[in-house]
């Protein structure tokens, strides 16, 4: 009996559904959303450490036992993203008590957080494909709110656009959840492993496999990354903090679990097409990354880049490889709520975006600048911050299986991330003030501590990455070696 | 411009009894036979939403003074609570149980767990569709 | 009855492809609603069509056809309903506030 694995979701759920009753009372609701962020990351690491010890863990629910009922499955991969989500999203909740309006918190804004987590946190650990497709739709949903409240003009019109793209990629997800079942019975992930391993992967499972690799592309923004500049670029600060860490996270999480635990018989195709797709993702991105000159717009090119960086440790699937890309993944979370935090701290105290418009801002607020400049490095994997350890094992990853293109492609858009951001640095932080000592806007404590907690958080990750090897290494067994996983879900004799 | 009701509102008043009548014989039929929670829940609201039609907004919530915001919240805090249960009673999240009960008039019953999952389901399409339709009705 | 039920699917999802391609923003939402009946109906067939009887406790019947296509569909009409009501919404308030309901006019503002 493994209840404990329900509560990451459900602690998020019921303080979703309790914060819609007290809606008027601002202080409270920030006092429950925060008392309930600390709660569900506790509750993490309480169950991180209990894999280490029982292994791979699951919750029937109902009782009903698998294959037939639906279950929440927890390894290392899916918790340690689950606990960095949890800190990164109290930590932007902070921002959000001192950024976000009246208004905002007024209009369910701390509910749609939630259910948002909600479903962040049940895509992480669901072990049934089904079921992963509705944590989507819940997640999706609230960020459909979350991007439209407020109902500014370019807001509505990005978000129109947003919840389209969307639509169409649940859509396709359905279709491959209907063939996948048409063709092999069952939505277990773990039982759709074994069958499928034991049919072989025919051409069949293949193109049905491409569907899903289209479905979390979409999601993730790898290749298919169009609507991505454009919706994330458009809501509050602390919402698209949330979307930038989270959201593309999510699709990158659902790709590793399915091509690592299901379709890992024809990595001639599906692997190679990742490879491709991901080189396209980061030169795509780079050239996003230098072209513009709105900085949010060069935020979310630097995602773009990312979940190509990350997915090469996918398409090589080795050892060291996935190891990279764990450590590079939890270490992107927490750096782009930085990044996309900072940047709305730069819009909101200049009041202009693009970066020919500011200069010298660092003469004003010099901890904003130092904490850049810190998370220019820690993007661009600089030791000893924590982008450095990911790209490390990931570039060992490359070398070992000799592919030198995509080690040659990831460590060039490191580059062009370095540039994209010592650009903003360069144009922004140094050089004359624009802003003459009457109109300084004083910088609240409110904005500046959670920059300064997700600052500390990179530095401490990059120094202490040994705190973590543990688990790391633990999810990247689970991940190469899909007997364990699939054996800790089917004995059903407890 | 007045305009001339008459008849859909004396039809109504016949008419939405038997919606809502009809909406909770489903959602009860539920569970063994076919009905349940959002069928039932669909049915519900359109007569809700037919008494909108009907009647103008400060005369239905003269007669039903609830914000359907929390109505769907609550539908929701009620399913979810009863998964929530089953974990007071140490058995796995979402179990639902029934049992056979002799009640005083309808005799030898089943009363099930699940009822009141479903009645959460009832209640979370009822405040929802009813907000969907007043949000886009309100301001035109 | 499988073939049929899928050139059915097939049908919707042409009809649907060419509302989406419209400029008029509520035919792209029509479309959407259509897609998702599209996929629904080939969940079912996927389920495989008519090989038992109702899967109701209730009856008696020797073999029950495989449920759990049905609650999927289920599942999926409830999310794809709930889309679509926000999405509409959504639509209506775009249209209140630009005065326009055509997506070429919609594309957002002019970068640089």
């Amino acid at each position: 009996m493994n209840n404990i694995l329900v509560l990451p979701m459900l602690i998020p759920l019921l303080t979703g559904i309790i914060l819609v009753f007290i809606r008027s009372n601002v202080k409270l609701q920030q006092l429950l959303s925060i008392v309930s962020i600390i709660l569900t990351a506790t509750v993490s690491v309480y169950i991180l450490e209990r894999i280490q010890r029982e292994g791979v863990l699951r919750l029937d629910f109902g009782g009903w036992k698998p294959p037939y009922g639906i279950l929440f499955v927890a390894d290392s991969f899916s918790m340690l993203l689950v606990l960095t989500s949890s800190i990164v999203t109290g930590i932007i909740l902070l921002y959000a008590f001192s950024t976000m309006g009246k208004a905002y918190k007024q209009m369910f804004f701390y509910p749609f957080v939630f259910f948002l987590i909600t479903g962040v946190n049940s895509s992480f650990l669901t072990g049934d494909l089904f079921n992963l497709f509705v944590s989507f739709e819940v997640m999706l949903l609230s960020s459909y709110a979350l991007i439209a409240l407020g109902g500014r003009k370019v807001q509505l019109m990005e978000s129109i656009k947003y919840v389209a793209v969307n639509v169409l990629s649940s859509w396709f997800f359905l279709l491959g959840i209907a063939y996948l079942y048409g063709t092999v019975g069952t939505l277990n992930m773990a039982h759709l492993s074994v069958r499928i391993a034991e049919v072989g992967q025919s051409p069949l499972l293949t193109i049905i496999s491409l569907i899903f690799l289209l479905v979390f592309a979409l999601k993730a923004g790898l290749l298919l990354y169009f609507w991505l500049p454009g919706s994330y670029s458009v809501p509050p600060t602390a919402v698209a903090a949330l979307f930038g860490a989270l959201l593309t996270k999510v699709g990158i999480y659902a790709m590793f679990r399915v091509f690592t635990l299901i379709f890992y018989h024809e990595p001639s195709i599906t692997h190679t097409l990742i490879a491709v797709m991901a080189v396209i993702t980061m030169i795509g991105g780079s050239i996003g990354a230098i072209a513009y000159n709105d900085i949010r717009q060069i935020a979310t090119y630097n995602v773009v880049i990312s979940v190509g960086f990350i997915l090469i440790g996918l398409a090589l699937s080795t050892n060291v490889a996935l190891q990279g890309s764990i450590y590079y993944l939890v270490h992107d979370i927490i750096v782009k709520a930085l990044l996309f935090l900072l940047v709305g701290t730069m819009i909101y105290l200049t009041g202009k975006s693009k970066i020919q418009e500011m200069s010298g801002l660092i003469r004003n607020y010099p901890v904003l600048g130092w904490l850049f400049f810190i998370a220019m490095l820690s993007l661009a994997g600089i030791p000893p911050l924590s982008g450095f350890i990911g790209k490390v094992f990931i570039g060992q990853g490359a070398i070992e299986s000799e592919s030198y293109l995509l080690l040659g492609v990831g460590f060039l858009s490191s580059i062009f991330v370095l540039y994209s951001l010592l650009r903003i640095f360069l144009n922004c932080f140094w050089g004359e003030t624009i802003i003459s000592e009457d109109d300084d806007k004083p910088l609240k404590m409110g904005v500046l501590i959670p920059s300064v907690l997700l600052g500390l958080l990179t530095i401490g990750l990059g120094l202490g990455a040994d705190a973590i090897s543990a688990y790391v290494s633990d999810a990247t067994r689970t991940l190469t070696d899909p007997s364990i996983y699939i054996r800790a879900v089917l004995n059903t004799i407890e | 411009m007045k305009v001339n009701d008459v008849i859909l509102q004396t039809v109504s008043k016949i008419v939405v009894f038997i919606i809502l009548t009809f909406g909770v014989e489903l959602f009860l039929s539920g569970h063994n036979n076919p009905g349940g929670g959002f069928i039932g829940g669909l049915v519900l609201s359109s007569g809700f939403v037919l008494l909108y039609l009907v009647n103008d907004m400060e005369t239905v919530h003269f007669g039903i003074p609830f914000d359907f915001k929390k109505v769907a919240a609550f539908g929701v805090l009620l399913a979810v609570g009863t998964g929530v249960g089953s974990l007071l009673f140490g058995s796995e999240f979402l179990t639902q149980t029934a049992g056979h009960f002799n009640l005083p008039v309808f005799g030898e019953t089943e009363l099930s767990t699940v009822t009141l999952f479903e009645a959460g389901v009832a209640l979370t399409v009822v405040g929802v569709v009813v907000t969907i339709i007043l949000s886009i009705s309100e301001d035109v | 009855m499988e073939t049929l039920i899928t050139i059915l699917a097939g049908v919707l999802v042409t009809i649907a492809v060419y509302l989406l391609l419209c400029r008029n923003i509520v035919r792209v939402i029509l479309g959407t609603a259509l897609l998702s009946h599209a996929v629904h109906l080939l969940l079912m067939t996927m389920g495989g069509l008519k090989q038992g009887g109702v899967p109701l406790i209730g009856e008696h019947e020797a073999g029950f056809t495989d449920a759990l296509p049905q609650a999927l569909i289920l599942t999926a009409i409830v999310i794809s309903f709930a889309v679509t009501a926000f999405l509409l919404v959504l639509a209506y308030r775009t249209y209140k506030e630009t005065g326009s309901a055509d997506l070429l006019e919609l594309r957002g503002p002019k970068n640089e």
